[in-house]
């Protein structure tokens, strides 16, 4: 049964408020304006007076347009047909291809069973070194990437997306700008993986409010993809435009502030999303890696902030490059024990010495005189740089620990490194003379920095 | 006698209901959307309209359905087999309702906490005849590790003389042990088990004590320089990646207490799991039973229905002081609060209340103080003591510690273990800050000793601030030399590797023993050539210390290594001389 309603009371920011009766809570309605048609999802009851906020948002809503009730919550269809499609932030498609309208699944639906859970073992190869030697991604983890406007983290999240061993990827783009979303969509082809992704795409030309949908139509998909025992990785892009945008819809609600004009429960709607990663025992799981964009490169802004507690790490991306002291991997030890025996060592003892490196670093700048040691460090700090930490190298993980050994054999005497003995029996490089290899190699696909 | 109520508002958690009846202030009451009961509390009332807090997901929920009221506040069950268990917010055990619903948590779905149908073999402790009141012992069964008392609900507003009580043997928590009987002639009917309402404090002991036995933590910065003590509250304020959920891991693993209580309250899930899959395995030292048979877990992660983390707190709470009442030391580790003080600002806002700092709700201070009023040391009726000992991580925005929850917390702890986001980066863990923290209870470590160890902290720490604008070349050799033994003091005591059998647990014998040695150093006055001898004996130093923490103190190669170490303090004393 079909209500149809043609007097909307008011019409503030985005949501509209009607008069109608036996209208149930996040039941979805649709609006039919002079623009064409618009989706519509109950936020609060009162008595008989309905609010909506209206997807496609509230310009050239007539206050006698039509209000159409469809009696169920925010649906998404779930089948293989989806893969290598694009929608958009209702759901609906984007590329060319037909209305999906099988096989209808709710979204944001209940969360896990804690004692279902299991400790997350396998790891993802990203076949970066900063991920898989220094900070392992792990399945079922949640991670942020922490990073400033005109950082490459759209760049590095695309090659994640070639490069991880998962078996799909669901892209979810949220106020996503339209060159990246032809980037991505480029990559993705021409790397042939287009074939195992999903995209929910809104740019930003997009109405905010239809943003808001996007990470809970991924994860639903995601999860019902993952029940079925895939490996599921959804990647999201920016969660930061996410929150603004609750953070618009509350204000337009008049709900009090709690710090920086975000509402009080964006640590619960952001852990609501961020929650579903999830590894299901006997069948896949779900990893979410989330570009969050700090304002104003502030990590105590309430959503990186919020973000940090609930995320399991986080990736630092800063000057092209992902820092090896903010970033963690809170899972990295579940899985760097049964790599190779030398990865704990190589990843502990690299960075100790690049943070003395940094120290160096900072001494000579002050013009302080450069000891054989300093020299030796700085020579090392360069090398790290250009050949593991730089964002081009792309070799897996084995090869990167060889690599680490080779850097440090050329820069210093095995007792200076501070490594096991029998690690450097086994690992340290026979010939010292040989040089690592100082070019990296690069990706198929340019990467932009900056 | 059934009440209803008709729903007439519904914003997020939040829904308003026209009653005709009467209404209690925390009654629950069940709205009903087809065949899903979806339980909510009472939190204001105004004329006829009762406010409710939904417990689940209010989707699909419609004005002019039906709430049902029970006329019962929001309560726990309270009886044997509590112990082992993981609940949710609202006591619903969690591996029944995986083994029932799968993956997923079905919104709407209920289960009894106890197990009816466990048989416990009771032996009574009391005989007809006699006369009872709230908290009487009425027998007793044994619950794995201890003796779970039975006691006469606490509940119970007169005396009772106790018509009949059933012979030894086996019973369930249902069924009938004992017939009683008031002078007004009221029957009372009495199993293992009765409910208690999780937001009122259990009072059936005789009087409150001033807590002032440490409670050992087995971790050496906090018994030696910031100690709790049983029945005592402390709080754990940190930024994120700081490590506040692997400090109360450590604690609740090793802390010497009967019982421990942990409530994960709005935090990931991913480290609930560790603790739920890793505990049944560990053995627990003390008992030589599983860790888990002292544990009892409620669980109510963040993406959990928000007004059920609310209730979380409250309900370990009520279990906690339900096991003091049997004469234990419960040890209570709320992570975090900080969530729990969100989910009341949520439901705040949605009631549209005039909001105060940081649009938290102005009873935030009140609610907290209440909170860990809770915790105490208690003399029972049997003469015997309990105590409720309560810890809290905060989890303030941005790591700053001046906002409202930390600061309202601070207020009424006892013992203040500040995480510095500094130390963390540093890898100094456990990253409690030497300076700015606090503890108002007694170490069992000689207080002198102590209050030097803290003076040489901060003269390390201004000596290392001044050598940071005139560099080391600016540094007298005598404050260089203060500056290492900070230096060391850190590194061999206040570090400490929890992930290490022998180190991550200090007994209070070891950390007196070991911790004379230290305070021995810090107050040795060497003598060094030069910084480069200084720091060149410190390192060694400092390097066979740490190689003796990871020795067992009843190996022989703790008293070797303690002989080399003499001897290595023993050459520089001796230089001293010669010179």
């Amino acid at each position: 049964m079909q209500k149809v309603y043609n007097k909307i009371l008011s019409v503030t920011g985005n949501v509209i408020t009607v008069k109608a009766s036996g209208v149930a809570y996040e039941e979805l309605a649709e609006i039919t304006t002079q623009r064409g048609k618009s989706l519509a999802q109950v936020i609060k009851l009162d008595g008989d007076i309905v609010s909506l906020q209206v997807f496609a948002g509230s310009q050239g809503i007539a206050t006698n347009d039509e209000v159409r009730f469809l009696g169920h919550p925010m649906q998404v269809t779930f089948s293989d047909n989806m893969l290598g499609r694009i929608f958009n932030g209702s759901g609906e498609p984007r590329d060319k291809g037909s209305h999906l309208t099988e096989n209808l699944i709710q979204i944001a639906g209940p969360s896990v069973n804690p004692a279902k859970r299991i400790i997350p073992r396998r790891m993802v190869r990203t076949n970066i070194p900063m991920i898989d030697v220094f900070n392992s991604l792990v399945i079922s983890q949640k991670l942020p990437i922490f990073s400033v406007s005109g950082e490459p983290y759209n760049e590095l999240l695309a090659r994640i997306a070639l490069q991880a061993e998962v078996d799909m990827i669901i892209l979810g783009g949220i106020g996503l700008k339209y060159d990246q979303y032809m980037y991505f969509r480029q990559v993705l082809e021409e790397g042939g993986a287009l074939s195992r992704s999903i995209f929910f795409i809104h740019t930003a030309s997009d109405p905010i409010v239809e943003g808001l949908m996007v990470p809970d139509l991924c994860l639903a998909v995601a999860e019902r993809f993952a029940l079925k025992g895939r490996d599921v990785l959804v990647l999201l892009t920016d969660m930061t435009n996410f929150a603004d945008a609750l953070k618009e819809i509350a204000i337009t609600m008049e709900q009090v502030p709690s710090n920086r004009g975000y509402p009080g429960d964006l640590y619960s709607q952001l852990a609501a999303r961020y929650e579903k990663a999830v590894d299901f025992e006997g069948a896949g799981s779900v990893t979410i890696l989330a570009v969050t964009t700090m304002p104003g490169d502030d990590v105590t802004h309430p959503v990186p902030d919020n973000t940090g507690y609930i995320t399991e790490g986080q990736f630092y991306l800063r000057n092209g490059r992902i820092e090896p002291f903010g970033s963690l991997s809170r899972l990295k030890q579940q899985v760097n024990k049964s790599t190779r025996e030398d990865h704990r060592a190589i990843m502990d003892g690299m960075i100790q010495l690049y943070a003395q490196f940094k120290e160096t670093e900072e001494k000579r700048a002050m013009g302080f005189r450069m000891s054989t040691w300093d020299k030796k460090l700085l020579k090392y700090g360069a090398l790290f740089e250009s050949s593991l930490m730089d964002l081009h190298v792309n070799i897996p993980l084995e090869e990167a620990l060889d690599r680490g050994w080779q850097i440090l054999a050329e820069c210093f005497t095995p007792e200076e490194t501070g490594m096991k003995s029998e690690l450097i029996q086994k690992f340290w490089p026979k010939s010292t003379t040989a040089t690592p290899a100082a070019q990296p190699e690069v990706v198929a696909s340019p990467v932009s920095e900056g | 006698m059934k009440k209803n109520g008709t729903i007439i508002g519904i914003n997020g958690n939040m829904i308003t209901v026209a009653c005709e009846s009467d209404i209690i202030q925390n009654e629950v009451g069940y709205a009903i959307t087809g065949e899903e009961r979806l339980k909510a509390e009472v939190i204001k009332i105004r004329g006829n309209l009762a406010f409710m807090q939904v417990f689940e997901s209010t989707k699909g929920l419609r004005v002019g359905d039906s709430v049902e009221f029970t006329g019962k506040m929001l309560s726990v069950r309270l009886g044997p087999g509590l112990l082992g268990m993981v609940y949710d917010g609202l006591q619903n055990p969690l591996h029944l309702l995986a083994e029932e619903y799968g993956f997923f948590l079905k919104r709407g779905a209920q289960m009894e906490p106890l197990d009816s149908k466990r048989l416990w073999k009771f032996t009574p402790r009391a005989k007809a005849g006699d006369i009872i009141e709230a908290g009487s012992l009425l027998g007793t069964v044994n619950e794995g590790i201890f003796e779970h008392q039975i006691f006469a609900p606490f509940y119970l507003r007169t005396t009772y003389t106790l018509k009949d009580i059933v012979a030894a043997g086996d019973y369930t928590v249902a069924d009938t042990i004992a017939h009683a009987v008031n002078e007004r002639g009221e029957e009372l009917q009495l199993s293992m088990n009765f409910e208690w309402p999780v937001k009122i404090p259990i009072t059936a002991y005789r009087e409150k004590l001033v807590p002032t036995e440490p409670l050992v933590t087995q971790t050496r910065i906090i018994d030696t320089f910031f100690p709790i003590a049983k029945g005592g509250t402390y709080c754990i304020p940190g930024p994120f990646g700081a490590g506040k959920t692997v400090l109360q891991q450590v604690t609740s693993r090793f802390a010497e207490a009967d019982v421990v209580i942990i409530a994960a309250c709005g935090e990931r899930a991913g480290e609930v799991v560790e603790t739920l899959r890793e505990f049944p395995e560990l053995t627990d030292p003390r008992t030589g039973k599983s860790l888990m048979d002292r544990t009892i877990i409620i669980c109510n992660t963040s993406s959990m229905p928000v007004a059920a983390r609310e209730a979380s707190v409250y309900t370990a709470a009520t279990l906690g002081e339900y096991y003091r009442q049997m004469g234990l030391n419960v040890l209570l580790l709320a992570d975090s609060t900080s969530r729990w003080a969100q989910a009341m600002r949520e439901v705040s806002g949605r009631l549209e209340e005039i909001p105060g700092e940081e649009a938290f709700p102005a009873y935030l201070e009140s609610r907290i103080a209440q909170f860990y009023e809770r915790a105490g040391i208690v003399e029972l009726a049997d003469g015997h003591k309990g105590s409720l000992t309560i810890g809290g991580t905060v989890s303030p925005a941005g790591g700053n510690f001046e906002e409202p929850v930390t600061q309202s917390t601070l207020k009424v702890v006892g013992a203040f273990h500040g995480l510095s986001r500094d130390r963390a980066n540093a890898r100094r863990f456990p990253s409690i800050h030497p300076l700015d923290s606090w503890s108002k209870y007694q170490s069992f470590i000689d207080p002198q000793l102590i209050a030097d160890a803290r003076t040489l902290l901060f003269k390390g720490n201004e000596i290392h601030q001044m050598m940071l604008v005139v560099g080391e070349e600016g540094t007298s050799l005598d404050d260089f030399q203060t500056y290492l033994k900070s230096e060391f003091l850190d590194a061999v005591y206040l570090q400490q590797n929890s992930f290490d059998p022998i180190d991550g647990a200090t007994s209070p014998e070891r950390q007196k023993y070991v911790f004379k040695r230290v305070h021995d150093v810090l107050m040795s006055a060497f003598v060094f050539t030069d910084k480069d001898d200084a720091r060149h004996f410190f390192n060694k130093l400092r390097q066979a210390f740490i190689d003796w923490n990871y020795i067992d103190m009843t190996n022989e190669k703790f008293k070797k290594q303690e002989k080399i170490i003499n001897a290595m303090i023993e050459e520089k004393s001796s230089d001293a001389k010669s010179l």
